[in-house]
């Protein structure tokens, strides 16, 4: 029965990582740029969403739409301000910049909430109890899994179906060829930041409710792990981020529960390794030749 | 927009120029401080009161510990000012839990002349501080700051709170006796000094006292989210006992994580965990029936006049940090009238006086009967169990 206690922890854990996954993964697969600062969105998601439910008194769920709000805007505005001015600058300007926004935002956050830790509270608490009470699953664990597959299909349809999911497709392989063909570049990558910064505080209202303490490094640490799940499944593919950010929540459950709680981390960079050594794009990356 | 951003871009260079200018403030007060070491007696005293400084986190995420002892502390001087006889001028520094920002907040504090130190109140500071302090020569009495290491090589470094290593053996005593044949679990951070100090002696001691340990984990800063494979495995051990030696923070995270499966076994923490009850937001029916070690309780008979004031003065019930922050001004009286020390003495010949006198002296406080310290700086008194109930500490 452990064993499916630990299979649920490591999925309810991974589903967290997957979503903050395909924020990574959406941004990197149009703009081709990784925003260090996502893990950052998803505190100030978290904040948002804490003080609109503990000075506001809002309902939960309205709490999430206000931070998926404020987030939207927050990531219209990192994008135009940061990183649109760097559009034609080399890749490495962009990362530092990103990692820039990473710091101003954590010590904004710091000025603004102070650095005291705050518990969140839970959007839902309880457990679902099952086999006698052997085993129990928290029910935010479970709304987190179907929360993160949802995302994961809605993302899927939306860039496959709709006529801006072909403009960032479009964006996506070739930003100069798509211009040409009428596509406007600048509000196509505003708008996937826009969907990656709601998303973002889709996952701090998540993670704050399965971890609850929030401060203002909250997002940095589940950030580079979800960037490396995003890695993983192989960068800028939406299925992938899903698959990398669930296995690397099993991968950290079951390594602490069977191997060594000491070496949890270490092992679930080995296996990284090991994956990127044989599949060099990820796990469902395509690798593309570059010509030289 | 090209306009904007070159307004904005202009603001950063302005933003860029005044941290150089702050920057330059503070190497100011280094070389102020490089010719108050050299010429201690420099230090303006005014003669007739004691400069009594106190560096702690007063901001940050330590900041429940800093402010605690830091009123705990003011009370303490305000009570010795109004007897008349040795007077305290005193001043509290912030240092955010930081240890540079420790040692310039004690450079500032020797520029307005400080003639004795409360403090640093955590650990890391407190390091580093002393190390400074030894050869300054200041005298340092840390409330709270518990490792070994804060006193270790240096002679004019002492101690209100018990070392890193006592609390461990004091924890497993205490289970031993009072939980005999119960199996306990272990959660430990071993990328944390204080952590992981704590918990070796108290493996060690268990082992001598025959108490079952059935589960052992660990986590570090960057496995500090989840707690649930932890939680469930103690669960599935058979634990009764779970034995935290960390902060609050992980802890709070613990204790809700355990709920979320229904396993309630003893929860025993040790002083980190002291101002879990205190953290914005927290639901302190979950912290129902924690037990703790701790060298106070807030009501206890002794304490009942300083709990009153401090709830007067400040708004809520003090912690171990404040009685902490309390007492150690009273050592601090109590050695002065036995060394015979004077307010125009210099910083470092109160110093000395203080350091021979340290070992002789036998204090009665808020957090310890009968308190007495060995030349190494560690003190010796009985440590106490509380549990909480209803959201406040009661002995059980």
């Amino acid at each position: 029965m452990e064993f499916l206690s630990y299979l649920i922890s490591g999925l309810s854990l991974g589903s967290v990582y997957a979503i903050i996954a395909l924020g990574y993964t959406m941004v990197y697969g149009i703009a081709k740029m990784l925003n260090f600062a996502h893990g950052d969105v998803i505190m100030v998601g978290g904040y948002i969403s804490y003080i609109a439910v503990t000075r506001a008194g809002l309902p939960g769920w309205l709490s999430v739409i206000v931070a998926m709000a404020v987030c939207t805007v927050l990531g219209v505005i990192i994008e135009g301000l940061a990183y649109r001015p760097l559009r034609s600058a080399t890749s490495l300007a962009v990362l530092i910049t990103a990692i820039g926004v990473s710091y101003f935002l954590q010590n904004a956050a710091l000025l603004i909430w102070g650095a005291n830790f705050k518990t969140y509270p839970s959007l839902i608490s309880g457990t679902l109890k099952l086999f006698d009470n052997k085993l129990s699953i928290p029910y935010v664990a479970m709304l987190t899994i179907v929360v993160c597959i949802l995302i994961m299909v809605g993302l899927t349809l939306f860039t496959s179906k709709t006529k801006m999911g072909k403009a960032m497709r479009a964006c996506s392989e070739d930003k100069g060829a798509a211009q040409l063909m009428g596509i406007n570049v600048n509000k196509t990558i505003s708008v996937t930041f826009a969907i990656g910064s709601a998303l973002a505080a889709i996952a701090g209202v998540l993670l704050c409710s399965s971890f609850p303490t929030l401060k203002p490094t909250t997002g940095s640490m589940p950030g580079i792990k979800a960037f490396t799940a995003a890695v993983f499944g192989g960068i800028g593919s939406i299925p992938g981020a899903f698959l990398g950010g669930l296995l690397l929540g099993i991968i950290e459950s079951f390594a602490k529960a069977y191997i060594s709680t000491q070496l949890a981390n270490t092992i679930v960079f080995a296996v990284l390794i090991v994956v990127l050594l044989v599949r060099p794009a990820g796990l469902l990356g395509k690798y593309v030749p570059e010509k030289v | 927009m090209k306009k904007f951003v070159k307004v904005i871009a202009l603001v950063l260079c302005f933003a860029l120029i005044a941290a150089f200018a702050a920057c330059g403030g503070n190497k100011d007060n280094d070389s102020n401080k490089a010719t108050n070491a050299a010429n201690p007696t420099n230090a303006q005293t005014s003669g007739e009161s004691f400069k009594l400084g106190l560096i702690g986190p007063l901001t940050g995420g330590a900041a429940i510990y800093g402010n605690a002892a830091k009123y705990g502390a003011q009370i303490a001087v305000d009570e010795i000012n109004a007897k008349g006889g040795i007077q305290f001028d005193y001043k509290a520094e912030d240092d955010e839990h930081d240890p540079e920002k420790s040692v310039n907040a004690y450079n500032t504090l020797c520029d307005w002349g400080m003639q004795i130190l409360v403090g640093p109140i955590t650990t890391k500071p407190a390091v580093a501080v002393s190390a400074e302090a030894a050869t300054d020569r200041v005298f340092c009495l840390t409330p709270s700051a518990s490792s070994t290491d804060v006193i270790n090589d240096k002679d004019n470094m002492f101690q209100v709170c018990f070392t890193d290593p006592n609390q461990g053996t004091a924890s497993a005593d205490y289970i031993a006796e009072n939980f005999a044949g119960k199996s306990v679990a272990v959660i430990y951070k071993n990328d944390d000094a204080y952590s992981q100090g704590i918990r070796d002696t108290f493996v060690a001691e268990a082992g001598k006292k025959g108490v079952t340990i059935a589960y052992e984990a660990s986590f570090t800063d960057a496995t500090a989210t989840d707690f649930s494979v932890q939680v469930t495995a103690a669960k599935a051990a058979n634990a009764e006992i779970v034995f935290l030696p960390m902060y609050y923070e992980p802890a709070s995270i613990i204790l809700k994580q355990a709920k979320d499966i229904d396993y309630a076994p003893i929860f025993f923490g040790v002083d980190g965990m002291d101002g879990i009850l205190g953290m914005e937001g927290f639901d302190k029916s979950l912290a129902e029936g924690v037990m703790l070690l701790t060298p106070f309780s807030a009501d206890d008979p002794k304490a009942a006049d300083f709990v009153a004031a401090y709830q007067a003065a400040y708004g809520e019930i003090p912690n171990q940090f404040a009685a902490d922050g309390y007492d150690a001004v009273y050592i601090i009286y109590e050695a002065l009238q036995a060394a015979g020390c004077t307010a125009d003495m210099s910083a470092a010949d109160i110093c000395e006086k203080l350091v021979a006198v340290m070992p002789t002296l036998t204090v009665n406080g808020l957090t310890g009967e009968g308190m007495t310290w060995d030349a190494s700086g560690a003190v010796s008194k009985a440590p106490m169990a509380v549990v909480i109930k209803e959201g406040a500490y009661v002995t059980p």
